[in-house]
């Protein structure tokens, strides 16, 4: 059976697709548009925190702002971002024609403008939007909220719809559509770090939507899950919170993993190095992902002994990480490296994210996480481990491909220029929230008392630095988009390895109906 | 359009001004408390270790961008396996974790012996304000609440901003040097988390359960902290003053607050304008951070006063829900944290204000005489 | 007119109407529960819309694969795709099961001043634990039930119910592999009839919890699990039932039968039984689920 080679046209072509690139590209400029959209209220919190004093908005406000700043970061703009990237990528790479499941691809996508759409429309609802942190901890988030937070937590169920089924998917590809000849320990990189992310997804989103409901019955038929009144208990609401919370962080690395690994080999002219035991150690990673989420509630009051298991739990993941650090450094020894717009992102993914991985290491000690707990050391972080960690290998990943997708090279320079601006401004953003994270300024405060106010405003500085270089990245794909540039090769890279770089660039709207031969 | 002028006047500002402030804090604060200081040596030892560790990582990486590039003419070696490597750089991290993890376990130890103790305080989180009850015998019946004193005039910048600003409070925590203080922490609405860095106490309030932490201060002085998880709009402004004293000034500070508390529930007979103006005061301080000074509130959460039905309506209602609050909502029972002529000066400044012109008042007699007859 | 490739359907309209569905059925429940009264009138409609959907698409599905547009691989993707499905449900129902353990184990205990957080007993001095919780920390608020469901009588009962239908449609498959259709069918009609009777003796038990026992939602954390852990696993009951009801009507079409007229299909024993085989699956995850709660929420 064939099917039109030729996309369909018009608005029914993005409704009603099944095709993988359609999808991935949709995915991805969804994606987009979130990062926007949830960089413009970072760059209001930032304003607002300039200074000491209320300036701008509403302590309520604020927090809404840090809420749906997490929310939309997270769950709309990292995670798409990733499922996009799958989309147009595993098929290409496992040498297969589309997705498993391409209806229930398309019906994965649909759902997210909807559930976003929801959150956003919270704003302005009476109450105004949820202002109770991205990890909504009971009962801020029950008894207290305002009303959205019923449109909250359904929206989170469609968001939990809509990965569970790409996770679904993507297994089903991995598993079953490879190119015959591809075993296992033939995959490239990103398709296993994406498998195991899925196993993750899968696991965590439907624990998520438990927790969610169970709010959902508090808040509206009576029950007491989060109710010490009537036998509950808020902090069940952190544990089963980060059941889904610690692995879900991983979900929005372990892919990224996976891009950095395509990068530094293809710009380093040398095979990975080691990709046994880094498949080995996204493995572990995953693994111990599952028990240690109590890290992010060592000042709950836990006992004494789960203070220790969860503290030597979340030491341990240093092991596997460092071995992904050692083999990406390895993989550049002695290679013949040239630092094209890509590779100089994934350079500093390398670095700022072992930063991040080490104040994570900080953290995870418990008795200094008493210290650090709930301030700006925290914030720092996951920012550097988010920021140039995962929205950077994101960045990264697209400049690599882009040719790939659109057939047109981006504009190098400027991809040059992007990188030096958004380096030196994620730096300056988030290494000062180091310094007053220690000095005990709090997180999630609208206001702040006048020995943190330097470092503050040097970090709105730099957010706004950041933030408006990111609109030069913007320009350079859409001028990909738009076809205006030089066209691409179908190797693009003089080295890059893989089925993807196989066929044409663009890539034709289908691909490999009939299998490669693996050799 | 407001906003951007607004902004713009800031940048301004900020670049001519001079900084007020002291020095630039760039590490963790150092602690008066033995706990602290092993904590702080603990955050020291890892910090150093970590960079210990990215000095190798990076230096190693940098060496071969430098190197190792084409523009130099290197050429690839394509190497790209070695198990024993692998093994390697899997078991050092593995030691150098566990020899972080030794004196990690020790202190965490430590921090979670709260037996024998010499004074009790229960610490109880509100919607955002905190409560002191001292438990032990000696201190028995001392009860009050403390509540930021910062105005509001300073956070909108009409006031230059205090020394102190956030950071500052009207009853602070009063505990003696050299005594084991054991705290129990718990929360009446939302989960608050009580945070003293200088004394490394940070533990969090749950409401319906209690959680134990402990200090022993070895310095005479002020202290402040903040409340450190999110509970609400408040969260910003519920800052924590712990006063550690000598014994002497311990006892003394002891004696005055009993005496303070056999006093409190007199009432004086008001004039409607001091009712009026005592009301003003209690109620910006008390109720505007949900009502709002404009008695506006934030619907549908925090309801509206002016033209509320309760305000204008019963008086009888209107006091039960101030004294006794609305379980199961953020509007806490009033009757307990405040005085009963501040209650009485609240309820008529709310019956009055805000072209509410009710006209009526109330004495602070007839609120005892209401929570006399529900039997408090 | 065997399939050699992998088929990718060229474009559908379901998902997208299925996107639309699933938004306004959720945002119609959401304005329901938050007090909006035409609400409901907008969740029968797109309810309607989501039944229209999930009609069209199945039919389509069903069309193709009568039309042996299906390769095995292409089953192997829908089997990957159930099994991975159903472990995604399995973890809902682990938050729920987790709570549980949570409260028993932890929570309860400190609640009662035993454990690491023995002082909470200040807060509540009246309060004992037990299990399950014939007392709150707080009655007026949550008033605890005056009594439980005994687990020997209706949930075992239910137990055998269960188990017994999870025989039945083993037995159903293995008739339709040997191409038995007859015997399949009243099998399968079986099965049916008792998971519909497992529903009915749900429903009384329900109605005897809230008038004769106190046991409702409002009843404290005993309350709060029991009905949630019961109430899911119902719905994934009832969501089985339509499954298997479907395949039921499927298979008086015909479409499981074993050399089909208009598709050569000779080779139906792997393959085209994978609808028969997901609502299958689904049933046993139903029942294992049953177990453990007949386990943890009745007996102990
Ligand atoms: C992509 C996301 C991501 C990633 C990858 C990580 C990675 C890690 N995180 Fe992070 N974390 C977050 C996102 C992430 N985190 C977020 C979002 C929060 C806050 C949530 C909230 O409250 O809102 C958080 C909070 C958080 C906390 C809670 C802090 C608090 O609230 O008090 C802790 C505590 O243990 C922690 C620890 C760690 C550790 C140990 C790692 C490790 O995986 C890091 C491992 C990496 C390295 C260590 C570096 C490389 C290794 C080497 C070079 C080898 C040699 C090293 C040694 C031997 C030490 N994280
Ligand atoms: C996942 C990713 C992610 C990303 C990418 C970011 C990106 C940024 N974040 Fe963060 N952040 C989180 C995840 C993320 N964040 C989470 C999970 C929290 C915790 C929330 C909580 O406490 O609950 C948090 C909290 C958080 C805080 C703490 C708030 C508080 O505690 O009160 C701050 C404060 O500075 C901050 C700042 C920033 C900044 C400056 C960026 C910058 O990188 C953003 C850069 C800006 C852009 C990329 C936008 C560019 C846009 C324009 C230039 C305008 C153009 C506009 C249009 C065309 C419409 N974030
Ligand atoms: C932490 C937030 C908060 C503070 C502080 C607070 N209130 Fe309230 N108040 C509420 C909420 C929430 C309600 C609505 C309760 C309900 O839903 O019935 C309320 C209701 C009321 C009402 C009834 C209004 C109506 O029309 O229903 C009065 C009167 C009132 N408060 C007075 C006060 C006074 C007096 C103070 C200070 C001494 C105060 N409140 C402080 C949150 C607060
Ligand atoms: Cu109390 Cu934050
Ligand atoms: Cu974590």
């Amino acid at each position: 059976m064939t099917h039109s080679a030729a996309p369909a046209t018009g608005i029914k072509r993005w409704l009603y697709t099944t095709n993988h690139k359609d999808i991935g590209s949709m995915y991805l400029i969804f994606s987009l548009i979130m990062l926007l959209v949830g960089g413009t209220m970072a760059l209001l919190i930032r304003s607002e925190l300039f200074q000491p004093g209320l300036q701008l908005m509403q302590p309520d406000f604020f927090n809404q702002m840090t809420t749906l700043h997490g929310v939309i970061m997270v769950f709309g703009a990292i995670m798409p971002a990733f499922v996009g990237m799958a989309n147009w990528l595993i098929p290409m790479m496992v040498g297969a024609p589309d997705m498993a499941l391409p209806r229930i691809n398309n019906w994965s996508f649909w759902l997210l403008p909807f559930a976003f759409s929801m959150v956003l429309s919270t704003l302005f609802m009476e109450g105004g939007a949820p202002n109770f942190g991205w990890t909504f901890y009971a009962p801020l988030s029950t008894t207290y909220a305002p009303p959205s937070v019923t449109f909250f937590i359904f929206s989170v169920h469609i968001m939990g719809i809509s990965s569970v089924m790409g996770a679904v998917n993507v297994i089903a590809t991995i598993m079953n559509m490879r190119a015959p000849g591809m075993n296992y320990m033939k995959m490239p990189m990103f398709v296993w770090t994406w498998l195991i992310t899925a196993f993750l997804l899968l696991a965590v989103m439907p624990v998520l939507a438990g927790v969610v409901t169970m709010m959902l019955m508090d808040i509206h038929f009576g029950t007491s899950f989060f109710d010490a009144a009537g036998g509950g208990d808020p902090v069940m609401f952190q544990h089963i919170f980060w059941f889904f919370g610690h692995p879900e962080v991983y979900i929005m690395i372990l892919p990224a993993f996976g891009i950095v690994s395509h990068i530094i080999p293809t710009f380093a002219r040398k095979p990975l190095f080691g990709y046994h035991s880094m498949v080995i150690a996204t493995s572990s990673i995953a693994v111990l992902s599952f028990i240690v989420w109590a890290h992010h509630m060592f000042t709950v009051g836990m006992p004494l002994v789960g203070e220790l298991f969860f503290m030597y739990s979340t030491m341990l993941i240093a092991v596997p990480t460092g071995v992904k650090v050692f083999n990406w450094i390895a993989t550049m020894f002695r290679g013949s490296m040239t630092f094209e717009t890509p590779m100089l992102f994934s350079i500093a993914f390398v670095v700022l994210f072992t930063i991040g991985g080490l104040s994570g290491l900080m953290l995870a000690i418990a008795p200094a996480d008493f210290q650090y707990h709930d301030t700006y050391f925290v914030v720092a972080h996951f920012h550097y481990v988010l920021v140039p960690g995962a929205l950077f290998s994101i960045i990264a990943g697209v400049y690599f491909w882009i040719p790939k997708w659109t057939g047109v090279m981006y504009n190098e320079a400027m991809g040059k220029f992007h990188f030096w601006m958004s380096f030196i401004g994620v730096n300056l953003t988030f290494f000062p929230m180091h310094f007053i994270g220690l000095a005990g300024m709090p997180r999630r405060i609208p206001d702040y008392a006048l020995q943190f106010a330097d470092f503050n405003m040097v970090a709105s500085i730099g957010a706004f630095l950041f933030g408006l270089s990111q609109l030069i990245f913007v320009y350079n794909i859409v001028q990909c988009m738009r076809q205006r540039g030089c066209p691409a090769s179908p190797e693009v890279w003089e080295s890059a390895e893989g089925l993807e770089w196989t066929v044409d660039s663009p890539a034709p709207y289908h691909t490999f109906q009939t299998p490669p031969v693996i050799k | 359009m407001e906003i951007v002028t607004r902004i713009i006047q800031l940048t301004v500002l900020a670049c001519i001004s001079v900084s007020t402030h002291s020095a630039w804090e760039l590490n963790m604060t150092k602690s008066a408390t033995a706990i602290g200081r092993e904590i702080h040596g603990l955050h020291m030892t890892i910090f150093y270790v970590c960079v210990a560790i990215a000095i190798v990582v990076f230096g190693i990486m940098l060496y071969s961008i430098i190197r190792h590039r084409k523009s130099l003419g290197a050429t690839a070696k394509p190497f790209h396996e070695s198990t024993v490597v692998e093994i390697i750089w899997t078991t050092i991290p593995l030691i150098i974790l566990v020899v972080m993890a030794i004196p990690a376990t020790q202190t965490l130890i430590a921090m979670y012996d709260t037996e024998t103790s010499d004074i009790d305080i229960k610490v109880t989180g509100y919607q955002w304000k905190w409560r002191y009850e001292y438990l032990s015998e000696q201190e028995q019946g001392i009860d009050f609440f403390s509540t930021l004193t910062t105005s509001q005039d300073q956070m909108i910048g009409l006031e230059t901003k205090s020394e102190n600003y956030l950071l500052e409070v009207d009853n602070a925590v009063v505990i003696p040097i050299n005594k084991k203080v054991r705290f129990l922490f718990t929360a009446q609405d939302v989960i608050h988390s009580w945070w003293v860095p200088e004394l490394a106490v940070k533990k969090d309030a749950i409401p319906g359960f209690i959680n134990e932490s402990w200090t022993k201060v070895e310095k005479v002085g002020t202290y402040r902290g903040q409340c450190a998880e999110l509970c609400g709009q408040g969260h910003g402004y519920m800052p924590i003053v712990v006063k550690a004293v000598s014994a002497e000034d311990y006892q003394a500070w002891v004696k005055e607050q009993k005496s303070k508390q056999l006093n409190a529930n007199k009432v004086e007979e008001l004039t409607m304008e001091q009712l009026m103006a005592q009301g003003k005061a209690s109620y910006d301080k008390n109720c505007a951070a949900c009502h709002q000074v404009s008695g506006l509130g934030i619907p549908p959460v925090f309801p509206a006063l002016k033209d509320s039905p309760i305000a204008l309506g019963d008086m009888e209602k209107h006091i039960d829900i101030v004294v006794n609050g609305q379980p199961g909502t953020a509007m806490a029972a009033f009757g307990e944290q405040l005085t009963p002529t501040e209650i009485a000066a609240i309820i008529t400044y709310e019956r009055n204000a805000w072209g509410n012109n009710k006209g009526d008042s109330i004495q602070g007699a007839e609120i005892v005489s209401f929570k006399q007859a529900q039997g408090q | 007119m065997s399939a050699d490739n992998y088929y990718v359907p060229a474009q559908s309209k379901w998902p997208i109407i299925g996107a639309v569905a699933v938004f306004l059925m959720v945002l119609s429940t959401a304005l329901m529960i938050t007090g909006s009264d035409t609400a409901s009138i907008f969740f029968i409609l797109s309810s309607c819309l989501m039944a229209y959907m999930m009609f069209g698409w199945f039919q389509n599905v069903i069309q193709e694969s009568q039309q042996g547009l299906y390769s095995d691989q292409l089953n192997r993707s829908f089997r990957l795709g159930m099994l991975w499905f159903i472990f995604s449900e399995f973890m809902f129902f682990a938050a729920f099961f987790g709570a549980l353990f949570y409260v028993r184990t932890l929570a309860l205990p400190w609640l009662d001043g035993e454990g690491g957080k023995a002082s909470t007993a200040l807060l509540w001095p009246e309060f004992s634990s037990t299990w399950p919780l014939l007392n709150t920390p707080d009655p007026e608020k949550y008033p605890a039930p005056s009594g439980v469901i005994e687990a020997w009588k209706l949930p075992f009962f239910n137990t055998l119910l269960l188990v017994t239908s999870s025989i039945f449609i083993t037995i159903s498959h293995h008739k339709l592999k040997a191409n038995k259709m007859a015997a399949a069918k009243t099998w399968l009609a079986l099965t049916f009839l008792l998971g519909f009777t497992f529903l009915c003796v749900q429903i009384y038990e329900y109605i005897h919890a809230y008038q004769d026992l106190g046991l409702t939602l409002n009843a404290g954390i005993y309350g709060s699990t029991f009905f949630m852990l019961t109430g899911f696993h119902g719905a994934h009951v009832t969501i089985g039932s339509i499954m298997l009801l479907v395949i039921f009507l499927r298979m008086t079409k015909g479409h499981f039968d074993k050399v089909d007229s208009e598709s050569h299909i000779d080779n139906p024993d792997s393959d085209h039984l994978f609808a028969f085989e997901a609502a299958a699956w689904y049933w046993h995850f139903v029942d294992v689920i049953w177990l453990f709660l007949f386990l943890f929420v009745y007996v102990l």
